[in-house]
């Protein structure tokens, strides 16, 4: 398969890009400077990211477009507002996690933001649970960036007024030299930041006048570190078809009502995995000195019993040490403890620990 | 100090008596990106030329380290292990990484010079 390239990609280039094949896209993994540098400078200042391999996907539709979403996505969207984004999944019959996504109601029906790995394949279960009925427009016309870091939102409110406003995972239509755009408040960093939807034509233009404010653009790389700094999970390592959301410690992204009512594919599993708590749990995980346990690393209890492994795990800028995820039995899912990672055949200590590693308050 | 040789492996070696001080260049590092974790063999090891000597860690991946001669090892920079963020600083300096009683002199041979190696390097860049 050729990979393919976003609308950004000769921006990338002119800002001395390193590419990495993701997803079957060319992405930036970092620029000129290094990873942690460019993690440092998200956290400190404020950071631009190209997601455009991300699918932005629409659907219309009214009352019945709701119905049929809710029985593939776990979340409320009865009672989503208007201009309101939500955390959720596909799931499947077994309870287990087709992709993560974004769901967003506007005026017309919904945008969801799938994974570029899965967009596809998302589709295509989407339609076949549809059964003809509701279009599919999985935008190719549509670039996806965003702009994160405590600068973020007095940056962009210059270049887009009104955006400082936002309130966390709402959003709405701004004018860019008169041409639309939608931005929301939300982001995969931990730190308050912005992702919007612009059009190719255009992105490279609004890429231009944040980096001409002084905003730097991130790599992939400085993105997975940042994300599991804020404990956010990456589709494919720390979820995937066979975890289930309560499995993978989400279960708040499962609305109430939704919980009680069911109706969606995999509710059976789920719903036993919430009464009978599941035999195992995403959790936090901090080796104690500065072995890095990366994923596929095996998670041992003291007295020696494989209890477990990593799905995610690097060194945290931030955090300064090493930082993973990882599933261990429930029994052993508590925050502190004490357990061992066991890397290149030796056994270092480790404990469970609280996610995220890297606090920061959202503009709420 | 003699002159470094450099291996296939980005490796670096500088040669005193019958004690050689191994490295990593420059160019590997620039390749590996931020190192944030290193692994040194234990000193009193014997290690065997292209064998296994050591890890270094990026952000990103983890990378074995291999010894580009034979013999014993007879010391090891801790400073690096307690900050592995000099690698990147002073890889060809400073950030060495251990140091081998030779064993076999004629394994220098094989290895290659400044030139040759940038050379091969900048073939061997992506």
């Amino acid at each position: 398969m050729e990979t393919r390239k976003t609308a950004l990609y000769e921006y990338h280039k002119s800002l001395d890009a390193k590419f990495v094949p993701f997803a079957g896209y060319q992405m930036p993994v970092h620029y000129s400077s290094s990873i942690i540098e460019e993690h440092k400078i998200t956290r400190s200042e404020a950071g631009l990211f190209d997601v455009s391999h991300m699918g932005q996907l629409s659907i219309e539709g009214r009352d019945d477009l709701i119905l049929a979403l809710e029985k593939i996505i776990p979340t409320d969207l009865k009672n989503i507002k208007l201009n309101q984004s939500k955390y959720s999944f596909l799931t499947n019959e077994n309870g287990g996690i087709y992709d993560d996504l974004i769901v967003r109601k506007v005026e017309r029906g919904f945008n969801i933001i799938l994974n570029a790995a899965c967009k596809d394949n998302d589709c295509k279960i989407i339609k076949n649970a549809f059964d003809g009925k509701f279009n599919l427009k999985l935008h190719k016309d549509l670039s996806l960036i965003a702009l994160q870091g405590p600068k973020a939102s007095r940056i962009l409110e210059n270049i887009t007024n009104g955006t400082s406003s936002l309130k966390f995972m709402n959003g709405k239509n701004f004018s860019y030299k008169g041409v639309q755009i939608y931005i929301t408040r939300s982001g995969y960093t931990g730190e308050d930041g912005f992702e919007i939807s612009i059009p190719n034509n255009i992105v490279e233009d609004f890429a231009k006048s944040l980096i001409a404010k002084g905003v730097r653009p991130i790599g992939l790389g400085a993105r997975d570190t940042l994300r599991l700094e804020a404990g956010l999970c990456l589709y494919g390592h720390d979820i995937n078809e066979s975890t289930t959301p309560i499995e993978a410690n989400l279960k708040w992204s499962i609305s109430k009502r939704r919980r009680e009512e069911g109706g969606f594919s995999g509710y059976k599993k789920i719903k036993s995995d919430m009464i009978s708590k599941p035999s195992r749990l995403r959790v936090g995980i901090k080796p104690a000195g500065k072995i890095i346990a990366r994923e596929g690393t095996n998670i041992l209890s003291v007295d020696d019993q494989k209890i477990g492994s990593i799905t995610s795990g690097t060194y945290g800028p931030s955090v300064n040490g090493p930082i993973a995820m990882g599933y261990v039995k429930y029994n052993f899912s508590k925050s502190g403890t004490k357990i061992f990672v066991e890397v290149r055949g030796k056994k270092y200590e480790a404990q469970v620990s609280e996610l995220p590693f890297y606090k920061k308050s959202y503009v709420r | 100090m003699s002159e470094k040789k450099f291996s296939k492996q980005h490796e670096w070696v500088s040669v005193e008596g019958k004690m050689a001080t191994i490295g990593i260049t420059k160019h590997a590092t620039e390749m590996l990106g931020d190192i944030v974790f290193v692994e040194l063999p234990e000193k009193g090891k014997n290690v065997i030329k292209e064998g296994q000597a050591g890890v270094v860690e990026s952000t990103k991946a983890a990378s074995d380290i291999y010894t580009p001669i034979t013999g014993e090892i007879i010391e090891t920079n801790q400073s690096i292990v307690d900050d592995p963020g000099a690698v990147n600083k002073d890889p060809e300096g400073n950030a060495w990484l251990f140091k081998i009683k030779i064993k076999n002199k004629s394994e220098l041979d094989e290895l290659m010079s400044k030139a040759d190696y940038d050379k091969f390097a900048k073939e061997n860049t992506n």
